[in-house]
């Protein structure tokens, strides 16, 4: 008798909990599936875009641009939108996956900067394709109280014994790579054997003094004043600094990476209408502020970056500033042998020690 | 006496190691500071950004639906199956206790990589709810049947052929004399079912689509962006539930041992 | 007739064991011994003797072979010591046990970073007792911190149950026969006890060998474990026959080193479950 009372219950809890699973199947109807980085939308628009269209967002988020292109590569999830960096946007673009942007159906894009989309002609030739998010450089966010701020000037810091278990490096094979190969003075997009295989041995010499290899996690570990320097993305930085005035932001002057990151519709995108829906409110000036003040990275929002005050305009951690980008380099979409060799000699880094 | 000591001292150092972080964590939750070892006040905020904050509730929600409904699910599947296995000859009861055994001694790592590469290549399905329902279901399954088995040995099968015999439906003659015997190991299936599923990471990590989080997955992701602060209060509610469900069940089962001792007098 | 008719509930689980457990062991085989073109090598099983992938596979050994011992070491005095306890209380302290095992998997590797953190609990306190600090985290010893806390019921209570079903009469008999404590440990305990050990190993050896959340969130990226490898192949790298052949790899470790423990357990049968 208690049995039957128990599982008559269970069965009434099970189907309350039904119109929960609702939300994640049956209506296939009026949904959008998108995949980004994570911490890079503020979770506030995502639910606005749902109560303004009534458009159902499924979202999905990654860490590295290679993280990305696995889980489209999977086929295991039909994704209308994703955002992710230069390089893999255009080794999508060459392999022929994305899908062409009806501009006409994003009439919010006049806020964005032409300059970006001139930009992004290094990898979308014609902007067919990408739309442009955010943009930023890749540089070493530091403790005052732990650094010597005159050893920031050149990427040997991270090399420096004196910071021995102290540093984060960057748990993503590109970018790990840039710091090392620009440290050597190289292009940080090579496809020289020799020229990778030595940044590989300085990477591996590194490693007893790295404290740990993260992504996104970095900037809750700096502002807990965990380590005293990690390898991030200028917004990370921008971020960490609001939270912890201990910190800074530096770019050594052998230069470093400037990225953007483009959204674009994959092929399997089922969704495309409401995709460029999404994509004309991303540029709406309020939802472009809401994602600003959540992301910190720098906006492309023209209309936005107007509006913003002088000091904020100059805060050179989060725009930075022209002879910054003159000495920078963005990462290009390399030939299958050579992100081969990068992985493999990048999986032997991670297993060292 | 030294030996009492001795094992009261090593008792509470295990305690200590056991609650520690729990303890940790539900401190932190009160904690008004960002930054997450400084104390900065007594706060309550995080337990009201927590109900605000949709990824966490939804994931909750999903929880308790994948948790109950792959439980019962499994629970009535596997008391079918235990049934039958039952009744089958010995090496066809070896054949499928086999099979029964592959989740469960299989690396969960690869039981999660095995039924996404089955539902993304083999069936073309689109990763979703659905998917990790059935991955849930699968692994969910030999708890119970291994539960429910060896009740039905202890079963005397006389009774209900007898019963058979006197004219009982199957249906009948199952209710009245099968049933009452196995109740208690379906009733643990049920509830081990219930604890691994609401447990699982790496199955449903692998199987799971886009916006489908349970807790552990949402937790994961999480730690892996920056932990915040709604994550403690998040461990101290679900401490509290699981003192609350743990204590019932020990209430109730002490509560039906007196039964039976009365009964006995 | 009537078995028959019984046999039939079974139907529905049979199709399931092959369409849910069969053929997933099928995909991932025809996965791990294929290339991405399709075409059939042996190079993603043989992929377990690149160096990379052997250092991998032998540090998820050394880690699970530890955990495994330091859970035993714990594992079974606590046993003893529950066992001797009165009825009631047996049951506070179970209850006190199982407790934390209900908080969600997640939560307790967080919890052990916040302890483990430089800057964190730990350190704390000894910064403030004047001790030196330790550097743990992200290292093996924080991951097999977490393993043993995560894995600890286990083993405790597949031995604590096994102990539990000795008859005191027996005990009391070897003593009456002028056995001292030692013998009797040795002679009766230990030896009725085993079967629950091999389980409480297997069910620590297993997920402590194939887990890869654990090492991915304490280890900072520098403990890179046999699961971690494959996790990375498929979600990383996006070479999914080298993730299937390793899984393969560690499917057969899996079932060889079971077979090895239940080859000692004389009772055999349900050793896998509590």
């Amino acid at each position: 008798m208690k049995m039957k009372k128990m599982i008559a219950l269970l069965a009434v809890g099970i189907l309350s909990a039904l119109p929960l699973a609702g939300c994640g199947g049956t209506d296939d109807e009026n949904t959008l599936t998108v995949l980004n980085y994570g911490k890079y939308i503020d979770p506030e628009v995502l639910d606005m875009f749902e109560e303004e269209t009534g458009i159902q967002v499924k979202y999905d988020e990654s860490e590295t641009p290679e993280d990305v292109y696995s889980r489209y590569k999977a086929g295991s999830i039909d994704y209308d939108l994703i955002c992710t960096s230069d390089y893999m946007v255009e080794k999508l673009i060459n392999e022929g996956e994305v899908l062409e942007l009806n501009f006409d159906n994003i009439p919010n894009v006049a806020n964005l900067d032409e300059t970006y989309f001139e930009f992004s002609k290094s990898f979308d030739p014609e902007n067919k394709y990408s739309m442009p998010y955010f943009f930023g450089t890749v540089g070493i966010l530091y403790n005052k109280n732990m650094v010597d701020e005159a050893d920031l000037t050149t990427w040997s810091c991270l090399w420096n014994e004196k910071y021995s278990d102290q540093v984060i490096m960057a748990d993503s094979v590109r970018d790990s790579f840039m710091a090392a190969l620009k440290y050597l003075g190289y292009s940080l997009n090579t496809t020289d054997e020799a020229e990778l295989l030595e940044a590989q041995e300085i990477l591996l010499n590194q490693k007893p003094m790295v404290q740990s290899y993260l992504v996104d996690e970095a900037q809750d570990e700096m502002i807990s004043e965990n380590a005293a320097m990690a390898l991030v993305y200028s917004g990370e930085a921008g971020l960490a600094i609001e939270e912890n005035e201990n910190l800074g932001y530096a770019i050594p002057e052998e230069g470093s990476n400037v990225w953007i990151d483009s959204w674009f519709m994959p092929k399997t995108a089922k969704h495309q209408e409401n995709a460029e829906k999404f994509l004309d409110f991303l540029c709406r000036v309020d939802i472009a502020q809401l994602n600003f003040d959540y992301v910190y990275y720098a906006t492309p929002n023209k209309a936005l970056y107007e509006t913003m005050d002088a000091e904020l305009q100059q805060n050179t951690t989060i725009f930075p500033p022209q002879e910054v980008l003159e000495n920078c380099e963005v990462l290009k979409s390399l030939d299958e042998e050579s992100t081969n060799l990068y992985n493999e000699l990048w999986k032997e880094i991670k297993s060292a020690g | 006496m030294v030996k009492k000591t001795a094992e009261r001292i090593y008792l509470g150092l295990i305690f200590l190691f056991l609650y520690l972080p729990i303890v940790v964590l539900i401190v932190l939750s009160f904690n008004d500071s960002k930054t997450r070892v400084q104390w900065g006040g007594f706060t309550l905020k995080w337990y009201q950004n927590l109900f605000d904050n949709s990824m966490i509730t939804n994931a909750f929600g999903t929880t308790i639906f994948i948790t109950l409904a792959s439980a019962l699910l499994a629970t009535v599947l596997g008391t079918l199956a235990a049934i039958g296995i039952h009744a089958m000859r010995a090496k066809n009861q070896a054949i499928m206790l086999g099979a029964t055994n592959i989740p469960l001694l299989n690396a969960d790592i690869v039981t999660g990589l095995s039924m996404m590469l089955l539902f993304v290549r083999f069936m073309d399905l689109e990763l979703g709810m659905a998917t990790v329902l059935i991955a849930h279901i699968t692994f969910n399954l030999p708890y119970v049947i291994l539960n429910v088995l060896p009740k039905l040995k202890q079963c005397n099968q006389n009774t209900y052929e007898a019963a058979l015999d006197l004219g009982a439906t199957p249906l009948y003659a199952f209710f009245k004399i099968i049933w009452p015997q196995i109740r208690a190991g379906v009733f643990s299936g049920f509830l081990m079912a219930m604890t691994m599923s609401m447990d699982d990471f790496s199955i449903t990590y692998f199987t799971k689509g886009a916006g489908v989080n349970t807790l552990s997955t949402m937790i994961y992701t999480q730690m892996k962006r920056g932990v915040i602060p709604e994550m403690y209060a998040l461990s101290t509610i679900l401490f509290l539930i699981a003192l609350l469900l743990l204590l019932a069940m020990n209430f109730g089962s002490s509560r039906k041992e007196k039964m039976k001792m009365r009964e006995r007098i | 007739m009537r078995k028959l008719g019984r046999q039939l509930l079974a139907g529905p689980y049979l199709v399931w064991i092959i369409g849910f457990i069969l053929l997933p062991v099928v995909v991932i085989l025809y996965f791990a011994l294929t290339n991405s073109e399709g075409d059939f090598t042996l190079s993603n099983i043989l992929a377990i003797g690149d160096p990379i992938h052997l250092k991998a596979l032998f540090l998820s050994l050394r880690l699970a072979v530890v955990c495994t011992v330091i859970c035993l070491i714990l594992a079974y005095p606590l046993a003893m010591i529950l066992n001797k306890t009165g009825r009631k209380r047996q049951n506070l302290i179970v209850f006190i046990f199982i407790l934390p095992m209900w908080m969600n998997f997640m939560l307790r590797i967080l919890a052990w970073r916040m302890l483990l953190n430089n800057n964190g609990v730990i350190n704390t306190l000894l910064e403030t007792l004047g001790l030196p600090t330790l550097n743990i985290i992200n290292t093996s010893t924080a991951v097999v911190f977490c393993m043993v806390y995560d894995f600890l019921p286990f083993m405790v209570l597949p031995i604590y149950n096994s102990m539990a079903r000795i008859s005191q009469d027996v005990v009391e008999a070897a003593r009456d026969l002028g056995a001292g404590s030692v013998t009797v440990f040795f002679k009766i305990i230990l030896p009725l006890t085993l079967s629950g050990v091999i389980s409480g190993i297997i069910m620590v050896f297993v997920p402590a060998l194939t887990s890869f959340a654990i090492s991915d969130l304490l280890g900072g990226g520098k403990v890179m474990l046999i699961g971690n490898v494959i996790e990375q192949a498929f979600n990383q790298q996006f070479n999914w026959n080298l993730g299937s052949g390793l899984s393969i790899v560690l499917m057969i470790f899996v079932v060889v080193s079971m077979a090895l423990m239940s080859a000692h357990d004389k009772e055999g049968g349900g050793a896998g479950v509590w």
